[in-house]
Parts: C-alpha cells; structure tokens; sequence
C-alpha cells in the first residue's frame, strides 16, 4: 500500500508494508542512512526524527501515520551543516564514535525550538531518551547551551 | 602493553617495525589463517603507504587503524602531519584497506597513539625528507640548506619556495628512507602534537554523512538476521519456515553452521529479504526447535555457588611474596572484603553488522570492526578464497570496546552470503547485541590485609575466582586460566613484605572477552576499595595513607609483565593522586549525605586516579562531580585525552550503578535497554579532567579511567554513609 509524506521538504510516495516503521523506509527503501537503528523499541533515540516539528522516534513509528506529514531527519536539517545546532556539536567536539548524535541532534533540534533559551533542567528532561556509550553528555550539553547563544544571536 | 591482558595482549600483539598483526597468535593456526604470518614488513613507500599528496597540493593521510570513537583518525594524522610539516588545515585522512604488508591494523588494548607514535613519526619523517631531497636537486643545492615548512620546502635568501604537490611526482620516485635513522623532531619544534585539535570527522557525524558499517550499501542487496539458539552452545534441532516464508519481502530462509572458531554460537537460521525489517519480521514467525544443551542448566545463582565454594578452598597461587597467611593468621589486626562484579556487556550503540558480496573468484566486505585482517581469514575461510582475494572495508563504526574485536558476525555474513549468492548485510538487533556478546568475566575477589602498630601494610592476599577469559580463548586455558584476569592487580604500588595472590577458575558457558579495560575494570575495582577500607581502618586519611604506602620514588617492575612492559613508576602514580586531590579540593567539607572519594592505578602503561562525590542515601546513589587526573604520557591531543577520559568515565558509571548481566537457564536474561539501561543525560555527572603535560613517550588513554570511577564512587559512598558497597552493581536498597 502506497503512503505519501513530505521528506526534508520534498514529496515521497513509497509502496511498502504500512506497519513498516518509518526507520527502515528510510534507511533500506529510501537509502536515507543518516538516521540510525539503535533499539528497535523508542528505548535510545538513535532513530529521532521530526514528524509536524515533534521530534518522534521512527523505530516504532508506522509508515502509515505519517500519511501526508512533515518528516525531518538529520540530511534536512541544513544543506550545508549551517545549523545552529550543528555547528556547536562541532565546535563543542561532541561526537565520538557519532552514532548516537543525529538523534541527539534532532532531540536538542526540537528543544530548541520549543526552548529558546533551556535550563539545565530542561536539557535533562528532553534529551534524557538518547543514549550516548560515548558518554558525551556534558559536551552535549554545553553545545545545546552554546546553540542557544548561536541562535539568539542569528 | 603487557599490563593490557596476557590473552588480549597476545591477540592484538602488534609490532612497530619487524612483524605485523599476529592474529591468533598461540592459537592453532588452522583456526584461522593469518594472512599476515611470516611476512617481513620492509618500511614501504610512505607516498604508497600514508601520504598522498595531488598536484594541487592536497593531503590526505591513510591509517590502518580503526576509528570507533576514539578520535585515531585525527591523533594519529596528528603525528604524521606533524613529521610531514604540513598545515594541519590542510590534511584530510583516509581508512586504508586492508593489507597486512603495510598496516599493524588491529585496534584495541588502548594502543593505537602508544604503538604507532614511533612509526607514524618515521614515516611522515621519510616522506619529507624525500620532498626536500626533491627540491634540493631541483634547484641543484645540498638538502642540508633546504626545509619544510607549512606543506612545502623553502630554501636561501631571498626565500624560495615549492609546495609539496609540485615535488610529489619526483619525491616518490626517491630511494626510501631507512626509517631506523631518520632524523625525528625534536619535541620543542612541535607545531601539532600537543595542542588541543577538533575532531577532524565532526562535520560528517553531524549531518548523517558518515557512513557506518551498518549504511553500508551495494546494488542488489538483501537484508538478513539470524536466530540463534538463546543457550550458549544449543544447536538447532528442525526449523519450519512456512510462516516466515510468507512474511512479505523474505526471500530465503535456511540454516547454516559456524565455520572456525571465532563464533560462540552453533550457527543458526538466517531470514533474508528485501529490507531489514521483512527479515526481523520473518525471523518472528520463524519456528525453530533447539537442542540447548547442557549449559541450559546455568544461572548466575549457580555461578554465585561456584564462586562461594571456589572461595572456602586455597586457589593456585599467582604470586607470594613472604609469608601472608601465617602473618594474616596471627594478625590481631586484620580486616577481610569480598567484592562481586557480575558479567557485563558492551553495548555499541551501532548494532553488530557485516555486509558481504562474493564473486566467483573474489569477495569484498564492509565491516565495521576492531580486527579487519581477522575478518578478512574469516571471510577467506568460509569462502575458500585466498585472503589477498578478500577486501575488507573498514568503515566507520558505532563504538567498539572491544567487541568488535570479534568476528563472529562476520563469519555469519559470509556464510549467508555464499548461499544467496547476492550482497547481503547482516544485522543484529538490540536483542542479538546483549544476548550474545562476549562478556566481561564475571569475578569473586576476597581480600584479606593487615596493618602493623603503625599502620603500615604487613600482608595484602587477594583470591579472585572468575570466568576467566583464557580458560574460553587459550588452547591451554583451563591449564593457566589466571592469565589476563588480575593484569596490573599482581603489580601493587603498596609496599608489604608479605603479599599472597590466588586464582581459582570458575566455569560458565557464557562467552567472555575483552570489555574496555578487560581485568582492570575488577581488579582496580577491588584494589582501591580494599586500601581505602584499610585506610579507614587505620583511621588515616585516604589520599594520605596511599601515599605513605606508595612510599619512594621508584619503578615496580610489572609482576606479569613481558621483558619490555615499563615498570610501575610510583612518582608517576603519586602525581596523579596529588592532582586530581588538589583539584577536587580533596578534604574540603560537604553537605551531610555527601562525601568524596579516591582511587588510582596503572594500567596499559598508564596512569590515572578520579575523585567522585556523590550523594548517597537508601533511596539514591547520586554521583554529582567525578574529577580525573591522567598520565598518559607526552598528550598528543589533551582534548582527544578529556573526550576519552569522559567517555571512559561514563562507560564505567554505568557499569558501576545500572544493570547487571545475569544468566538463567543457560540464557541472558536482560534484552534492550529496558532492562539492561546505559548512564543517560540526566545521571551524567559533572567530569572534570586534568592531563599531566608529560614527556614520555605516549601511551594508552581510552581505557585506564575504566578502573577507577568504581572503587572511587564505593570509598565516596562510604565516606557519605559510613556503609561499605562491594559488590556490582550498586543498589541504594543495600545502604538502608
């Protein structure tokens, strides 16, 4: 059965299995491969998307209801890796092995825009279901502070 | 590097100039083939090897090692760039497949900087010396009177210039270099190595451009997994794959054996289809009848049993220096501890994955692995190719820990391969990951001390019973199961005149391997808790009385060291504890429910202590702050150092205060992170770290924080409580 959806801003239609979690459309149907299989459960947040702006996990995600809505992964985030977020994760060097961070970077994505400005607080509250092994929490989170600042400042 | 694990150090073995990787070294070879076995490495070309250099003046520098995280491929380019003399804005770097001629791939043991500071320094050394020898003929001068400088050699007054990709097309052409002899830089003349450098793969981790093992695409592919018998060693009886066949998408279902022993498991049954969750999908509706065996009568209950009984009883000795039970048996003062650690998983955030695409007369993979050459026998024994017909690539990987030393997934890839005859990746789930892993041993230790009328150290006897590692690896493990499971805990920086070490093997089914940091995880674990215990005891403070007992300046030669492993240097040791006191502001007063704690060791060759405060109660163990002090020798990148060091922390954090690994009838019973969960933002502690601006040569730096974030959380706690946790991992409930 064919569902349609907005991809990073461009109109996807795809003939798959309707249960089938957004995840694997987009890494084995689509080759989006940015967005990663961490858990299969909504358990680590390696798979965080946006859908409609709320950063959503695509593990558990079925195609079907995301039926005529905006999907956001880490490749539409920006063309150039001008993002705000982006370039503090770079600049903070957050990322070890990376495999973690375009969920972690969709999850501070989206406190960002709800937060302009976030505590400590509310970095522990929205960003509490990604896991890092890496441990790079603490870089995490002066980048999510250094991408407010980078933000206003835009 | 002797320190690292008998077992692991005998796997990993990797030399710098006269021998390669030697994979399976002490193993019967016919297990697998070492393609790199009895192949003299000649220095090679470094313009073939490391360097590339366009015309237009572009860098880009090769590595055999293996980037999981760790921060290789910008420390090691590092090295390189900085004996090149090129603009480090001007490098970019490059995985170099595998070939055993050139490369010491293997990476683990926190090794990579230590092993390859030498070689990298002479072969980025050669090839400027082979750019200035191309210039200086060019312009008909003596070498002598040319340099390199920022990507290009200059010469005289007034200056004249060439840049290294207009000298490339005649410097390759020169004779090599001997690289025993090439001049090096002198350390003050350092541009490069030791100032903080970025991650030079930052903007790819950011965008979804990176591509790991398990993006790795090829046209035609299909996706498969696996189901395995759930208790170690089951086999598979009869399997109905009617349901599963009708799962739309699934292509094939069939059955296949391991090949070579790299594996733990039998085999099992593949699902391949069209897209990663067909095959899951398939794989549920699959109906398999499994032979479990006789390990399906173990637990960890049982375990527990063996460890209780293995205690009641003399172990073989390890080590006995004077007479420690007849002082421990007349000793009015003596204090006795039992610490517990359970198995413990690795978690790589990026599943186990191996895609493969066999030809008739050729096979390529892309793998995200520790160990490629290993990969690269394995593939070549279940193919039946010759090695040089395998191309393995390596790719980006999402953590490795040493998990991903092992192959067993990739031999399942090549195997399901050959029978589909198409590209195939294979991909494990969560489940796959935690259930079949190779597991830090799970280990008893009972320590027994005691002090003279000034608190000095008279005895130390420390029993540990395990799983051990080399009873599963070694031919002759069961003969010498003790190798590689107390590592730098036979070598002890306390001075006592009478120290007794006892081993006695315990025995499972579960897999066991190197967990980041291997035995040191345990054996600074019980160390630093059980000097901190005697500490109290003697009613000393504990940074203090370690000191005392440390005592002199001097170098403990390594107890189970090899003829090259660098002794114990106790001023090094010291230097840390100092330090990371000092900026823990050690001994400053806290809030009531609060209390610090200490703890060091040596370990692959390196130094490191942490102080953590927590805030603990019955109902919560809160670690607040963790401040760590590192010796790692000369920092090539102190901010690769603090990303490492951070990382090691929260890697032992969640070790020391989540989940544990327990077996139940002959199966792992934690699944996912539901049950088997990680340190997350909200737990994460404030970590501060202080590098020692040493000159050493460099050693190893991702795992030795590992052994002492426990032990210094324990002694914190009991200074917040007054109540002593021993046994991983820690549950608030125990201090009620």
């Amino acid at each position: 059965m064919a569902t349609t959806f907005t991809l990073n801003g461009e109109t996807k239609t795809v003939d798959v299995d309707p249960q089938m979690p957004l995840l694997w459309v987009l890494r084995d149907t689509l080759n989006m491969t940015g967005t990663k299989f961490g858990c299969g459960m909504a358990l680590c947040g390696a798979c965080t998307v946006h859908i409609n702006g709320e950063a959503t996990r695509s593990c558990i995600t079925p195609v079907s209801s995301v039926a005529g809505k905006k999907v956001t992964t880490i490749e539409g985030l920006s063309a150039d890796g001008s993002h705000p977020v982006q370039k503090a994760w770079i600049e903070e060097d957050v990322p070890q092995c990376g495999y973690c961070q375009s969920g972690q970077i969709m999850s501070a994505v989206a406190l960002l825009s709800k937060k302009a400005n976030p505590t400590d607080a509310d970095i522990d509250d929205a960003m509490s279901g990604n896991i890092c092994r890496c441990g790079t929490y603490q870089r995490i989170r002066k980048a999510i502070h250094h991408a407010a600042s980078l933000q206003a400042k835009a | 590097m002797k320190s690292a694990s008998f077992t692991r150090r005998e796997f990993l073995k990797t030399g710098t100039a006269s021998s390669a990787l030697v994979v399976g070294f002490r193993f019967p070879l016919s297990a697998w083939d070492d393609p790199a076995k009895g192949q003299e490495k000649k220095p090679p070309n470094p313009f073939n090897a490391w360097v590339r250099i366009t015309p237009d003046n572009q860098v880009t520098l090769i590595l055999g090692k293996s980037e999981m995280g760790q921060g290789v491929f910008t420390s090691l380019p590092m090295i390189l760039a900085e004996e090149l003399c090129v603009d480090w804005k001007q490098v970019t770097v490059q995985q170099a497949e595998t070939n055993a001629k050139i490369y010491d791939h293997g990476t683990g043991g926190s090794g990579s900087v230590a092993g390859s500071w030498v070689p990298l320094r002479q072969a980025g050394a050669a090839a400027r010396e082979m750019l200035i020898s191309a210039a200086a003929k060019k312009w008909e001068v003596s070498p002598d009177t040319c340099k390199a400088r920022n990507g290009a050699v200059v010469h005289g007054h007034p200056e004249r210039s060439l840049n290294y990709g207009q000298l490339v097309a005649d410097a390759a052409k020169l004779p090599v270099p001997n690289f025993s002899d090439v001049p090096l830089k002198n350390s003050g003349e350092f541009t490069i190595v030791g100032l903080d450098k970025r991650r030079l793969d930052s903007a790819s981790k950011t965008s979804g451009v990176a591509k790991f093992g398990i993006d790795s695409r090829v046209p035609g592919m299909l996706y498969a997994v696996v189901a395995r018998c759930p208790v170690f060693g089951g086999k598979l009886v009869s399997f109905d794959a009617k349901a599963a066949e009708r799962v739309p998408g699934v292509r094939q279902v069939f059955s296949f054996e391991t090949v070579g022993r790299g594996a733990s498991t039998t085999g099992g049954v593949a699902v391949v289809a069209d897209n990663s969750w067909a095959a899951m999908q398939g794989r549920k509706a699959l109906v398999v009848k499994w032979d479990e065996g006789v390990a399906a009568k173990e637990s960890s209950d049982e375990l527990h049993k063996q460890f209780l009984d293995n205690a009641a009883k003399p172990g073989k000795v390890v080590r006995n220096d004077g007479d420690a039970n007849a002082v421990l048996a007349s000793s009015s003062k003596k204090i006795e501890a039992v610490y517990e650690l359970p198995f413990a998983a690795h978690v790589c955030m990026e599943p186990m994955n191996c895609t493969v695409k066999i030809d008739a007369d050729q096979a390529e993979a892309w793998v995200p692995t520790q160990a490629p050459q290993w990969a690269q026998s394995v593939i070549a024994q279940t193919t039946k190719l010759p090695p040089e017909r395998v191309v393995v690539h390596t790719t980006m990987m999402g953590g490795g820990f040493g998990r991903r030393y092992q192959v067993d997934f990739v031999m399942e890839a090549a195997q399901i391969a050959k029978k589909t005859e198409k590209p195939i990746m294979l991909l494990w789930t969560r489940e796959d990951d935690l259930q079949h892993d190779f597991y830090r041993p799970a280990s008893y230790h009972k320590l027994q001390g005691t002090l003279d009328a000034n608190n000095n150290l008279r005895a130390w006897k420390h029993f540990q019973t395990s799983t051990s590692i080399a009873a599963k690896w070694r031919p002759d493990g069961d003969k010498k199961p003790e190798a590689g499971e107390f590592g730098t805990g036979t070598t002890i920086p306390y001075t006592a005149p009478n120290i007794r070490i006892e081993y006695t093997l315990a025995h499972s089914s579960a897999p066991r391997a190197w967990w980041r940091s291997v035995e040191h995880s345990s054996s600074g674990f019980v160390a630093e808790s059980f000097i901190d215990e005697l500490a109290r005891e003697a009613g000393e403070d504990p940074v203090a009385f370690r000191l005392k007992l440390i005592g002199a300046d001097r170098k403990i030669p390594q107890f189970e060291g090899e003829p090259d492993s660098p002794p114990l240097d106790t001023a090094r040791l010291k230097a840390v504890l100092r330090l990371a006191a000092t900026k823990a502001g050690w001994g400053e007063s806290l809030p009531q429910g609060e209390g610090q704690g200490i703890a060091a060791f040596f370990s692959f060759e390196s130094y490191a202590a942490a102080v953590a405060e927590v805030s603990a109660n019955a109902k919560d163990i809160i670690v607040k702050r963790i401040v760590c002090a590192v010796d790692c020798g000369r920092p090539v990148n102190p901010n690769g150092i603090r990303a490492q060091v951070e990382s090691a922390a929260i890697y032992a954090l969640t070790a020391t205060v989540k989940d544990a690994i327990t077996v139940e009838r002959g199966r792992v019973v934690q699944a996912n992170f539901n049950d088997y969960d990680m340190i997350r933002m909200n737990e994460a502690p404030v970590i501060e770290v202080h590098v020692v601006n040493s000159n050493e040569a460099p050693t190893g730096i991702g795992e030795p924080t590992v052994p002492v974030i426990a032990p210094a959380i324990c002694n914190a706690i009991q200074a917040a409580t007054g109540k002593r946790l021993r046994r991983l991992p820690l549950r608030a409930s125990d201090l009620a």
